[in-house]
């Protein structure tokens, strides 16, 4: 057990962490060139595209160091906000750190909330400044920022350049140097955290799961504590490139386990192993059942789809735990799901996948937060989709998620970014500078404030270069209420929204402008109209469609003017109709291209 | 019933926004002409029993062949068909290629309609438009053509030509009375992929008017026909009694017609076929004997929905007696309905017909009648 190192990397987005991690992997010999694959352990093609790990693995290395061989096991995070759950759990998992800045940038929001996840989980922080050979690096200012944060030395911060191979080797000793071996006793009860699960097609979930005591033998009966649910150990194993079966793993490992478990629900991260016989008594602590932030439909283009899609969904599910979801049924829409996300960008993540893996096309209605209904007798009735909105006189008051938002930007974004977080109903609670040049922001706001665009408003007042972070600090009493939309008077169900009572003229006269745009001329007049309760607040109109025949239809024309009105008339069944009114697909999403 | 076409692919100058097939290499004039005649002798069976009614020279600019040209071309067509029936031969023709000469010729070949590319009386628009002839010209040609003892005599007129207002459409309807035709064709300027306007509306430096603007001004155009005694026949066809042109409405009532020439289109009640739109391989394909042509066969649904879409454009309507004889199927009763209501369609008589409201929405009632895949 002294010869085993359990760490993850802590780094924002762009920070180059896949870079590094691919170096680390191809200096230990753990990948051979030819194995080499450009950041390895991002390996769905979404996370490719997008340069973020979404799932987390973990990769086990060798490395020999003064004559004697280690086993450094690698623990992958996931480096968006919307996973800091996941994040938590395999910051769990290790007794150390990488933190890996990027020398050019400076530390971010979200490095520091996962920095300060890893102190509170006691482990050992070994800074690195990445990118040192870029011509914009700035290695002095941000080794400051550095010492500053963690109170270290200036030389414990190791240079390196994930790209160039620099300082590679001085990392790996480090790991092996700085990093606590991991404690317990091989000979006590079982005790394992799950801090990650695999879906394969063939052998049903993988369970990656860290030993803190005791030790697992293939074969063994064992319980996962929160579930109460009961497996046996079919197959363990270490994880290399490949799977790597073992007989036995002890204390300090970190492994899969195959116990033909087909559904990814049942399969919790956080979640406790132990034996059946001889059962540890205390859980692992920091167990939670992962709460879905944002809610929204999700329906097949084509009607007819609605069982394809619950399949496809199911089958998501399996590999993504997270995401949870029950039928709904709307009368623009027809049948299809409400569903539950981490955040927006799980959302996306979520759609696309529906489209890339399983050929699915769907539509995503307005995103939404749960707000809590106060009754008069104060029972709380949980919202999750504008239709659940109880009549205002069966409700003392609303409320709704509120968030500490961490903001780090550099110093003259601080004013636009004060004014955008204003706009966004934000209170400012907090402002320091980290250093001269970096400020720290912090302010309380509703959730539904930054669900549809504030990240990006963010990114483009910034240049990019403010990054967000945020928790959830429970629910406040606000005065929301519901938007509808009307079409030639027939309510949209699917366009409807909770919004703030303040803000519900504009977004109504907005909303009304946007569907104007994207609702296509038709045979008669369109009257858009948007109210609250019977009040109509505002109002759009799209005029008669009043010309759609060609000139010319002689006998060349005949053939390849009817192909076109064919596939026009196919295009039309794309759209989803509400009492005469024909409405594309993107005009349920108008309500995120408000700008 | 039947007619014959004959596809001359030959023009001077490109109009800009034409996306016809043409060439503006005249070299191959004369090839084009042999194997035009070599064609109609390879296909003298297509129309099977079918009576030979009319024959149509288009393009292109047929004008542009000789009297001698057209009448190898007539000849071979007698030589090859049973042509005792034929009441209309019309040619196409630009006003700049009708002199006095050619017309009186033109006469005595047969020809007894022509159909004249006048688009419009204003020099600017014809100059924007590349048209090879002046204003001048397009208002003598009718006369001339009348003085050579043509009475049959149609006009192309085209609106739409982005313009502030609608004074110069006005002034052209109002010339293209004072002319008297008896039939006049008036189409929408469309900016067709592949043509000059289409690549500068692409970069900007050319904008087509509004579906309002066309709209307007397609009004106008009824208003103008309606008062002085024009009945429009299709959408963009007006006659005075007797003026109909008999070749162009058998293409929107079904019937059989033979296409000669590269990119000229045949239907034998079943089948669409149309040659090759390039005059090099059309030449050379047809100097082995062989018809360069692609076959579009119909399927049931493709024919019915054919039907709808060019017999809903004439007068004559879509007869739903026909459409339950030939291919056994009603069509949505529920959408016949609204359009009644809405006042876009009459019935009569068991015949779906337009209202002046719905011809401008022609292609859009047709397609919300197409059906689909029919087994």
């Amino acid at each position: 057990m002294d010869k085993i190192r359990n760490f993850c990397i802590i780094a924002h987005i762009d920070h180059g962490k896949s870079t590094l991690a691919d170096r680390l992997l191809e200096f230990t010999q753990t990948v051979t060139e030819r194995q080499m694959q450009n950041q390895l352990l991002d390996n769905m093609d979404l996370e490719r595209e997008r340069g973020i790990t979404i799932k987390s693995h973990a990769i086990q290395m060798n490395y020999k160091y003064k004559g004697e061989t280690y086993v450094l096991n690698l623990i992958d995070t996931p480096g968006h906000v919307d996973f800091s759950y996941e994040v938590s759990r395999s910051i769990a998992a290790c007794e150390g750190a990488l933190l890996i800045v990027d020398a050019s940038q400076g530390i971010e929001a979200q490095t520091i909330s996962n920095l300060y996840l890893a102190l509170g989980h006691d482990l050992e922080i070994i800074p690195v400044l990445n990118k040192i050979d870029l011509p914009g690096a700035m290695p002095e200012d941000v080794a400051d920022q550095v010492v500053d944060l963690l109170g270290c030395d200036r030389d414990e911060i190791i240079h390196a350049s994930g790209k160039e191979g620099i300082g590679i080797e001085d990392i790996l000793n480090a790991i092996v140097e700085r990093v606590p071996a991991p404690k317990g006793d091989p000979d006590g009860p079982l005790r394992a955290m799950i801090f990650d699960s695999v879906f394969n097609s063939f052998r049903g979930i993988e369970v990656i799961f860290r030993i803190f005591n005791g030790s697992i033998k293939k074969g063994d009966r064992i319980k996962f504590m929160n579930t109460g649910k009961e497996y046996d150990a079919d197959e363990i194993g270490v994880l290399r490139l490949s799977q790597d079966p073992q007989q036995e793993m002890s204390a300090g490992n970190v492994g899969y386990l195959i116990s033909g478990i087909k559904v990814a629900k049942e399969v919790k991260v956080g979640d406790t192993i132990t034996h059946v016989h001889r059962p540890t008594e205390k859980a692992i602590q920091g167990f939670e059942n992962v709460k879905p932030m944002v809610f929204a439909g999700i329906y097949p283009v084509d009607t007819t789809e609605f069982e394809e899609l619950r399949a496809s969904m199911e089958k998501l599910q399996l590999n993504d735990a997270s995401l949870v979801w029950e039928p709904e049924t709307s009368a623009a829409l027809g049948f299809g799901f409400r569903c539950g996300f981490l955040g927006m960008l799980h959302m996306e993540i979520v759609q696309e996948r529906l489209e890339r893996e399983f050929d699915m096309t769907v539509i995503t209605t307005v995103p939404s937060v749960q707000f809590h209904a106060v009754k008069t007798n104060g029972d709380i009735t949980k919202i999750n989709a504008p239709s659940d909105m109880p009549e205002p006189n069966t409700i003392s008051h609303i409320e709704e998620p509120f968030i500490k938002a961490q903001i780090i930007t550099a110093a003259e974004y601080v004013g636009p970014i004060i004014s955008l977080c204003m706009d966004k109903r934000g209170l400012m609670k907090n402002q320091v500078y980290l250093t001269t040049d970096r400020v720290e922001l912090t302010f309380e706001m509703p959730l539904a404030e930054i669900v549809f665009d504030f990240f990006d408003k963010l990114k483009t007042i910034s240049r990019g270069y403010a990054s967000l972070d945020y928790e959830l600090i429970g629910f406040r009493r606000s005065t929301m209420v519901k938007l509808d939309v009307m079409l030639n008077g027939e309510k949209v169900d699917a366009l409807s929204a909770i919004v703030h009572r303040d803000k519900a003229y504009e977004w109504g006269k907005r909303l009304c402008e946007k569907l104007k745009e994207l609702i296509p001329r038709q045979m008669f007049e369109i009257a858009i109209q948007a109210s609250i309760g019977t009040k109509i607040i505002a109002r759009e109109t799209v005029k008669a469609l009043r010309k759609n025949v060609l000139a010319k239809c002689y006998g060349g024309d005949i053939s390849r003017k009817r192909k076109l009105l064919e596939k026009q008339k196919k295009g039309k069944k794309r759209m989803r109709q509400v009492g005469n009114v024909e409405i594309p697909q993107e005009a349920f999403m108008a309500v995120l291209k408000l700008d | 019933m039947a007619g014959i076409y004959i596809h001359i692919p030959f023009c001077k100058q490109a109009c800009h926004y034409c996306d016809f097939h043409f060439s503006t290499n005249l070299s191959y004039k004369s090839a084009m002409v042999q194997a035009i005649m070599t064609e109609a002798a390879l296909q003298k069976g297509f129309l099977k029993e079918h009576k030979i009614k009319t024959i149509y020279f288009g393009g292109g600019t047929p004008s542009l062949l000789s009297s001698q040209e057209l009448e190898l071309i007539l000849n071979t067509l007698a030589k090859n068909f049973d042509l005792s029936q034929v009441g209309e031969i019309t040619l196409e023709a630009n006003p700049d290629d009708l002199s006095r000469e050619k017309l009186t010729e033109l006469k005595q070949l047969g020809i007894n309609r022509l159909s004249i590319g006048i688009q419009s009386f204003h020099e600017p628009f014809l100059q924007m438009m590349n048209r090879a002839h002046t204003a001048q010209e397009a208002l003598q040609v009718v006369d001339h053509a009348r003085a050579a003892g043509f009475d049959k005599l149609s006009i192309d007129l085209i609106y739409a030509i982005p313009h502030a207002d609608h004074t110069i459409w006005q002034k052209d309807l109002a010339i293209a009375m004072s002319i008297d035709p008896g039939h006049i064709s008036s189409y929408c300027l469309t900016v067709e992929p592949g043509t000059a306007l289409g690549r500068w509306q692409t970069s900007g430096k050319f904008e087509a008017s509004s579906d309002d603007f066309a709209a307007d001004q397609f009004e106008l155009l009824l208003a103008t026909m309606d008062k002085h005694g024009y009945e429009q026949y299709e959408i963009s066809n007006f006659a005075k009694e007797g003026h109909h042109s008999q070749h162009n409405s058998a293409y929107w009532q079904y019937i059989p017609y033979l296409g000669l020439g590269p990119g000229a289109h045949s239907f034998d009640g079943e089948q669409r076929q149309h040659n090759i739109s390039h005059n090099p391989k059309y030449i050379k394909s047809l100097q082995a004997d062989l018809i360069p042509a692609t076959i579009d066969h119909l399927s049931p649904s493709d024919q019915l929905n054919e039907y709808i879409l060019t017999s809903l454009r004439t007068k004559w309507g879509t007869s739903l007696e026909k459409i339950a004889n030939t291919w056994q199927i009603t069509l949505d009763l529920n959408k016949i309905h609204n359009f009644i209501q809405d006042q876009f369609l009459s019935l009569e008589h068991n015949t779906l017909k337009l209202t002046p409201k719905g011809r401008l929405l022609a292609d859009q009632i047709a397609m919300e009648l197409f059906v689909e895949d029919m087994v």
